[in-house]
């Protein structure tokens, strides 16, 4: 197995696009990825996302993006796990540049959601549950959530408030990202009486449907010195592990761990030879905040039962010893489903390339990006590091 | 889901059939042919009694397409007295009387319509029990 560095990134605003589809964001994420990367030739194409199909009745998204780059020809696959989709495609784009079947690789993830009723994303997310004994009984994405958070607060004895850090954070930090869908900052007292989604889990604790495309160009570290002659500091991808659980949450050994993080986080740390001490920062699977909570405990940054009430007392700030969501996470920079992976990837990059701005984590030197399929059944970890 | 696939799982939908394992005894729901406690097969099939607890629940008022019109309803996970938890949904009870540990049995009720000309589906909910209700 080669090393693979990410050598471009590129990203839309994550937005309501009324006028734009999905082939026309993708490209835009693309374009901007290999013109940063400072690489000629793309071998293939990898292209996350979770609901194509249901939402803009389309198929064979690897060949359409292909062909809409300019690529028409060129290997390419759609590869898809729920909102862990891009990030999932990213793993599958490392190993085929790792194996040396290809120098280099570009992956996008791309999501439409806006144009479709509120009501038909919902049923489309529903799909990330299991059919038969989750969603055909009434179940939906939020209320699986509700269900975990609910006896979360009972268990570990959490006041509902205290999952106010999640939101609090991720909309502070997205202030200044300019790619951000939110960005402005949220009160506690909104919080407490913002309307119920599903019972405790209110709009403040989920993240927004929306629509967004992010995309990086991969490279063999080896073929650096003969591809690529100038462009920005590549950035090693220093572990990219997948782990899965059984879907329905019924079905866990556990239904208040997320064992498929646990595992790809443990594995993610042993391939890069890294401790969390050793890791700056983390862009964890924030999609509602008991995700936030139960993501913290799985990548040891939280004891067990400990996740919501160490973030409330500063664990997540960005100047704390775990900084999350740091351009705002799923919950304000926006959740554009099979692109989110991508998006935490780009951000990671951003960092180690201090292009951060305010947000920048000072001596950041590796970071740690989770994407999570809707609530825990896939999780992909990736530890990006200087080169 | 189409017809068939729901006519397969009938037993389930209807009686709680689930499996136990004949290696370590452990009982099953929803079958799955693999034992999750001993990873041995596990075929033999074993009717569960309805009878739980409530585990977690969650008043809800976004729903899916095909559950619109039952809005709103409360979903739950219900811990079986045999040890699998289940996700389905509560009935007969208003969502502010629902506690977490509530003793519930099983009834079959109607689950939800596709619209005019599609199925009306039948299943599993959950109501509190009866001989327990003062």
């Amino acid at each position: 197995m080669r090393e693979v560095t990410i050598v471009g990134i590129g990203q839309i605003p994550v937005s309501e696009y009324w006028t734009r589809s999905l082939r026309h964001m993708a490209h835009d994420a693309l374009m901007a990825a290999w013109q940063d990367s400072g690489v000629e030739e793309v071998d293939t194409l990898y292209v996350g996302n979770a609901l194509a199909d249901e939402l803009s009745d389309q198929k064979q998204l690897g060949a359409l993006v292909a062909d809409f780059i300019g690529q028409r020809g060129i290997a390419a696959a759609r590869v898809e796990a729920g909102d862990a989709s891009g990030a999932l495609a990213l793993h599958q784009a490392y190993l085929a540049v790792a194996s040396g079947m290809y120098d280099t690789a570009l992956v996008v993830g791309v999501e439409q959601m806006s144009a479709a009723l509120p009501v038909e994303v919902i049923s489309a997310t529903a799909r990330f549950l299991d059919q038969e004994y989750e969603a055909t009984m009434g179940a939906t994405l939020n209320s699986i959530f509700a269900l975990m958070m609910r006896r979360y607060m009972y268990e570990y004895k959490v006041p509902r408030d205290a999952f106010f850090a999640f939101p609090s954070t991720a909309h502070q930090n997205a202030v200044n990202n300019p790619n951000a869908m939110f960005r402005k900052a949220i009160k506690e007292s909104t919080y407490k009486r913002i309307a119920m989604i599903s019972e405790p889990l209110n709009m403040f604790d989920v993240a927004p449907i929306c629509d967004g495309a992010a995309a990086v160009m991969l490279c063999a570290t080896d073929k650096l010195p003969v591809l690529r002659h100038d462009g920005p500091p590549p950035v090693r991808i220093a572990a990219s592990t997948v782990a899965t659980d059984a879907v329905a949450v019924h079905d866990r050994q556990d239904p208040l761990f997320l064992e498929a993080a646990f595992i790809s986080s443990q594995l993610a740390y042993r391939q890069a030879t890294l401790n969390q001490t050793d890791i700056q920062l983390f862009e964890l699977h924030d999609s509602s905040s008991i995700m936030a909570a139960l993501s913290l405990e799985a990548c040891g940054l939280a004891p067990r039962g400990e996740g919501a009430r160490a973030a409330a007392e500063g664990l997540i700030a960005l100047d704390g010893p775990a900084p999350i969501s740091t351009m705002g996470g799923l919950k304000a920079r926006g959740n554009p489903a099979g692109a989110t992976g991508i998006y935490q990837v780009v951000e990671i990059a951003q960092q180690l390339r201090e292009e951060t701005g305010a947000n920048h984590i000072s001596g950041a030197q590796a970071g740690l990006a989770q994407s999570i399929g809707g609530t825990g059944a896939t999780a992909v970890t990736h530890i990006l590091t200087q080169l | 889901m189409h017809i068939a696939q729901n006519w397969r799982l009938k037993a389930q939908r209807y009686r709680l059939v689930g499996e136990v394992c004949e290696h370590c005894g452990a009982k099953i729901f929803p079958p799955r042919d693999i034992c999750p406690n001993c990873s041995h097969s596990a075929k033999e099939s074993f009717e569960f009694s309805g009878r739980g607890e409530v585990y977690s629940f969650s008043a809800l008022s976004e729903t899916a397409e095909k559950f619109q019109r039952f809005r709103p309803y409360t979903m739950a996970l219900v811990k079986l007295e045999e040890g699998p938890l289940v996700t389905a949904q509560l009935t007969d009870v208003e969502p502010d009387k629902v506690k977490i540990g509530m003793p519930v049995e099983m009834v079959t009720r109607r689950l939800m319509e596709e619209g005019n000309e599609g199925i009306i589906l039948y299943g599993y909910k959950f109501r509190p029990m009866l001989d327990k209700v003062a």
